[in-house]
């Protein structure tokens, strides 16, 4: 990954974060990380916990960012939250997992695209 | 909006079945998921239908959407649907708005560039839908032939899915040229063109009045294949309602070629002798489609070369010959086709092909040429009434510039004589001589004294059996009605019973 390419995820997490936090969720962690994979953020809305997500891109050359994320790519994210939820001994929490696609278009405010509980 | 239904046709054999696709656009990830026991084709359509589209100036919704076909309990086969799938998602995103599609339905394969393709089983759809009071078809261009000038819906042809949005939208109905696609091809053979074989045009001709089916035997080279594909044009030319069903088991097939709803001459259907039993009856795993014997329905099914037909291939066509039509099951679900066809049958004399009785030329033993035609099996023979063997044209008939009499000559005088015997079976079950029940043939249907009094000479030598008997009785009815005569007598008889012994045969 090129320091662009991470700049640009890192900058689509960033926005992600500010916009749950005007909606009134609290960010618990961030790139939490474990051997299997990440979870980009993890916050907590209304008592709920949140596991979202976020997909950045600069084109739609290659399709909307949403559709990167596969059978494969859900089903590794379904395990990250029991993961979390684990570690955490947040056992019974209510949880929901979202995802957020951020558009980066030249010139443009960038735009962010939430969809909530995905899985 | 983000739910939306239109209304298709799935078939199963011909008869159809409405088919409501709803499709939902909902918040999620991309996906596509397409319910309703979709087969390997329908399931490929999430690829068409996002690729024509996109390529047609739509979006695609980057959503999850989910596509229903109901009734869910249908197995659905076929990329007909793609056209009401791409409609419903269309609706769904709000690009269309029109909500009044309660009596529309929708056929048709896209192209990845939005184009439509024809697909198979566009007239039995818009049969079925005429009877669930649909009003307003929309079918491929490619599929016209088909579609117009069917009473009852409004056939709307189509070659691009821009014309359809335009057409739900603004109500433009896409120009059509129906002169071309209304135009008949007629046959271009005519009997005129066989040289001399006077009792093979004896045999044709009562072989058409009757439907008695017919085994021709003779040397390879005599016009054996000749004289079978010009029997259609001396058939009576199809009704419109037999004409419609002739066309609708075609396009089941998408074996509708060159004709539509306005051929009227009887199709002519000649399967190869390696066929399998599957291809001459109908069959198939997903997707029924109808064999050989139900393409002939209406005309004439033509077997050349029987005896080196496949063991069962040739008596598959047994249950067809006795019912008119042949039922399909399979785990899917049964179907019926019709197959009501005159079966013509050709065999060599002998392996060597060279056999005419006279012993001349032909190298087979005589064991060989007995078992030869005994591998078409009694029970078929049985139900063949015309036997006749064809000769090889002798040197004055080649030798003759005048053709020999026109197939509309002949034509004439078999619808004279069907005529004849239609007036006779007013109040009966059955319509055409072959059909005569034995029982009746010894009570009312009776050949004059002298005429019966040969049979029973016959019969006394044991030169004739009781099934023979009645095969000769029909026969003589047929020549009767050929010849203008109320009941037969001495002569229809005796020429009955040479058309019908013309072949020894076990």
């Amino acid at each position: 990954m090129t320091k662009r390419t991470s700049q640009i995820g890192a900058d689509g997490e960033t926005l992600v974060a500010s916009y749950l936090q005007e909606q009134g969720a609290v960010i618990i962690a961030t790139n939490w990380r474990i051997k299997e994979g990440e979870i980009d953020l993890v916050a907590r809305l209304d008592g709920r916990l949140l596991f979202v997500e976020v997909k950045s891109r600069t084109s739609a050359k290659f399709g909307h960012p949403l559709e990167a994320i596969g059978p494969e790519k859900a089903h590794r994210l379904q395990r990250l939250a029991l993961a979390w939820i684990a570690v955490h001994d947040q056992w019974g929490a209510d949880y929901r997992i979202d995802c957020a696609a951020v558009h980066f278009r030249d010139g443009l405010q960038p735009e962010i695209e939430y969809r909530a509980g995905v899985l | 909006m983000t739910l939306a239904r239109v209304k298709s046709i799935a078939l199963i054999g011909l008869r159809g079945e409405i088919v409501d696709i709803e499709v939902d656009i909902s918040d999620g990830l991309p996906g596509y998921s397409l319910l309703g026991l979709p087969d390997a084709a329908l399931l490929e359509s999430r690829e068409r239908v996002r690729s024509a589209l996109q390529n047609s100036g739509a979006t695609w919704p980057n959503k999850r959407v989910t596509v229903s076909l109901s009734p869910a309990w249908l197995h659905k086969s076929g990329s007909g649907f793609d056209l009401p799938i791409a409609i419903a998602l269309l609706m769904a995103q709000g690009t269309i708005t029109s909500r009044n599609l309660e009596q529309h339905i929708f056929l048709g394969e896209l192209a990845l560039d939005g184009s439509i393709r024809p697909i198979r089983g566009v007239l039995p759809a818009l049969l079925a839908a005429v009877d669930r009071g649909i009003t307003t078809a929309v079918v491929p261009l490619a599929n016209a032939a088909e579609a117009m000038g069917l009473a009852g819906v409004k056939s709307i042809a189509v070659s691009h899915l821009n014309q359809v949005i335009s057409f739900i939208e603004e109500g433009v109905i896409p120009e059509v040229n129906l002169e071309e696609i209304k135009r008949v091809s007629e046959s271009p053979l005519d009997l005129s063109e066989v040289v001399g074989q006077k009792r093979a045009r004896l045999a044709l001709e009562i072989s058409a009045i009757g439907g008695h089916h017919l085994l021709l035997i003779g040397p390879p080279g005599t016009g054996k294949t000749m004289l079978a594909e010009r029997i259609p044009t001396i058939m009576p030319p199809l009704t419109r309602e037999e004409a419609v069903e002739v066309a609708a088991i075609h396009s089941i097939a998408g074996a509708l070629g060159e004709r539509n709803l306005e051929s009227r001459t009887p199709p002519f259907v000649s399967p190869h002798h390696t066929t399998t039993a599957t291809a001459m009856v109908g069959g198939g795993a997903h997707f029924i489609k109808p064999g050989a014997c139900s393409m002939a329905h209406g005309g004439v099914l033509f077997i050349d070369e029987a005896p080196e037909c496949k063991p069962g291939v040739l008596d598959s066509l047994r249950q067809p010959l006795e019912s008119g039509s042949v039922v399909i099951s399979r785990a899917t679900g049964s179907t019926t086709f019709p197959a009501d066809f005159l079966l013509v049958i050709a065999a060599n004399p002998c392996p060597c092909g060279r056999f005419n009785g006279k012993g001349r030329a032909c190298t087979c033993t005589s064991l060989q040429i007995r078992r030869y035609l005994q591998r078409l099996s009694g029970p078929l023979l049985d139900r063949i009434d015309i036997r006749t063997f064809v000769e090889v044209p002798k040197r004055t008939e080649l030798a003759s510039t005048e053709g020999g009499e026109s197939s509309s000559d002949v034509r004439s005088r078999v619808i004279a004589a069907r005529g004849a015997a239609a007036e006779r079976f007013t109040r009966d079950l059955w319509s055409t001589n072959s059909q005569i029940p034995a029982s009746q043939l010894r009570s009312r249907f009776r050949a004059t004294k002298e005429g019966m009094a040969f049979l029973h000479t016959e019969l006394d030598h044991e030169r004739l059996s009781a099934r023979g008997y009645h095969k000769v009785m029909r026969l003589a009815w047929t020549i009767a009605d050929r010849n203008g005569v109320t009941t037969p007598g001495l002569d229809e008889v005796e020429s009955a019973y040479h058309l019908r012994q013309g072949v020894e045969i076990s």
